[in-house]
């Protein structure tokens, strides 16, 4: 009850202090704020496309695109075999009635299709390999085409793969941005907490002369950065949230064109709270270097 | 209470501050430090109150040697002090009432509680009236008895005061000797340092003269 008592105290004297400098905490506040904003708002971008990515082509597969005209006992014959290939899990057969029906559900060109005199696609099989490596695929794709009634054998899934090497490329980068931004952070804590410390010189003198632990001492400025850095996540969150509504409003025409229902996700209840924590605990830890850097310096004399 | 037992203390340099200083002070006694400016007497005060560490001898406080202490047992050996500084060292940021609290806001004290104690405290010292003004807004006399409140608002058992009544004329001096003289009353041990003669006749006690860092007979 009684250290509740000082948190509490403290987190008081801390919020005063905040609002006693209105100008220099809100500077402070932006300025991580928008650190914070730059992997953040990069991390959401990757996950939205990422999602995207999953959404059109979940597991690797193969289709396998037959020669026109071939008859429906050709057709029944070749499912059996590739049912029995060792390498393949499952099939399906995607006749050329069903494809078209997909093709007029899915792309939004139904009115061009709609005024087609024949329909233009083939039958298909698409295939579900066992092992989704890319060097297994492409053998299996290899054989395929060697195979009869076979006019094109098309790996779906390869472009996934140079997404995800896209995605990890992005991925690092937000990481390094991340990283220095972080330290950015830290950085700025570290220095606004040195000069609180400066300017209190004579008040943690006189603290320590009186009986004040270290612990006392320190409490205040620990609190100041875990608040500022806190008030800098939640801005960082308010920038991202901000431009990903104005994006999204732009991403809308673009999508309306392809008629696809794609749109920036805006951050995830655990993502917004691993952010605020994050720089909650960015802030303590600035903090907390500039204490044990300076505090030892103040001795009463 | 508080025993000197072959002090030295010499600053880098090679100045002798303290030489060979032997004495013992009882609980509950009341005793002057004087002597010339430079003599020694703040050094002295401060290794009571382990500002400064002793170069050799014993130091013992309440039971506690200082050149030994660990810097973690020194907060809990101040709160059980009061110190009383010439220059006051109030802070200028709140109001009178905010710095008598303070003491009592490092011990963790209630806050109902404590504010009852700064009131007493302010009481004792004739300035319950003025809490809420701002130290700089006081004279000198008030300072110092605003100084000697956030002393004694934690009820230490020792209180050490360095020419408390230094820069004050007769009539403020005597207020002041006369709030020391009433904790005396009550128990408190006193170390008070001063060179001001006047003070020594009117309200004897024992008294260590220092000269030169030595302790003269």
């Amino acid at each position: 009850m009684k250290t509740l008592i000082e948190h509490l105290r403290v987190l008081h004297l801390t919020l005063r202090r905040l609002l006693l400098t209105p100008n220099a905490t809100l500077l402070n506040i932006l300025i991580i704020g928008i650190a914070l904003s730059l992997p953040v708002g990069g991390y959401v971008l990757l996950k939205s496309v990422q999602s995207l990515g999953s959404q059109i082509a979940g597991t690797p597969q193969i289709s396998v695109f037959l020669a026109a005209g071939t008859g429906s006992g050709d057709i029944e014959r070749i499912g059996d075999r590739l049912k029995q290939h060792a390498g393949i899990k499952s099939i399906e057969f995607v006749s050329r009635e069903v494809a078209l029906k997909k093709l007029q559900q899915s792309t939004g060109l139904s009115d061009v299709i709609g005024g087609l005199a024949q329909n233009p696609l083939p039958d298909a099989f698409v295939v579900f390999p066992k092992e989704g490596s890319v060097a297994a695929l492409e053998t299996l794709r290899s054989e395929l085409k060697t195979w009869q009634h076979f006019e094109h054998v098309q790996l779906d899934s390869a472009w996934i793969h140079k997404l995800e090497a896209l995605l990890d490329f992005g991925r690092m980068a937000v990481v390094i941005l991340a990283g220095l931004l972080s330290f950015a952070l830290i950085a700025i804590t570290f220095n606004t907490i040195r000069l609180q410390i400066l300017t209190r010189r004579e008040e943690i003198e006189v603290a320590k002369l009186i009986g004040a632990t270290d612990a006392f001492i320190r409490r205040p400025f620990l609190y100041f950065g875990l608040t500022q850095g806190l008030l800098g996540g939640i801005a960082a969150w308010l920038l991202v949230a901000g431009s990903l509504q104005l994006l999204n409003h732009q991403v809308g025409t673009l999508t309306q064109l392809y008629a696809s229902n794609f749109s920036l996700q805006h951050l995830s209840l655990p993502d917004s709270v691993t952010l605020l924590g994050f720089s909650a605990y960015l802030g303590w830890l600035g903090a907390w270097f500039s204490v044990s850097q300076h505090l030892w310096q103040i001795e009463p004399r | 209470m508080i025993k000197f037992n072959q002090v030295y203390k010499r600053y880098p340099g090679g100045h002798e501050a303290l030489k060979n200083l032997n004495f013992d002070i009882a609980e509950g006694e009341m005793v002057y430090l004087t002597g010339h400016s430079g003599a020694g007497k703040s050094t002295l005060l401060k290794l009571v109150a382990a500002i400064e560490r002793p170069s050799s001898g014993g130091v013992l406080v309440k039971g506690q040697n200082i050149r030994s202490i660990k810097p973690a047992a020194i907060p809990a050996l101040r709160r059980n002090i009061g110190l009383i500084f010439q220059d006051h060292k109030l802070l200028f940021d709140r109001n009178a009432f905010d710095n008598v609290m303070l003491p009592l806001q490092i011990c963790g004290f209630d806050h109902r509680e404590a504010g009852k104690r700064v009131r007493a405290a302010l009481d004792k010292v004739g300035l319950l009236d003025r809490e809420k003004a701002n130290p700089i807004a006081l004279s000198g006399g008030e300072q110092q008895r605003l100084c000697i409140a956030r002393a004694i608002v934690n009820r230490p058992t020792i209180l050490l005061a360095d020419e408390p009544t230094g820069n004050l004329d007769t009539e403020y001096s005597n207020e002041i000797m006369n709030i020391f003289k009433s904790f005396h009353q009550v128990g408190v041990t006193l170390l008070i340092s001063t060179h001001d003669e006047g003070i020594l006749r009117q309200f004897p006690a024992r008294a260590l003269h220092l000269k030169k860092g030595e302790l003269q007979k």
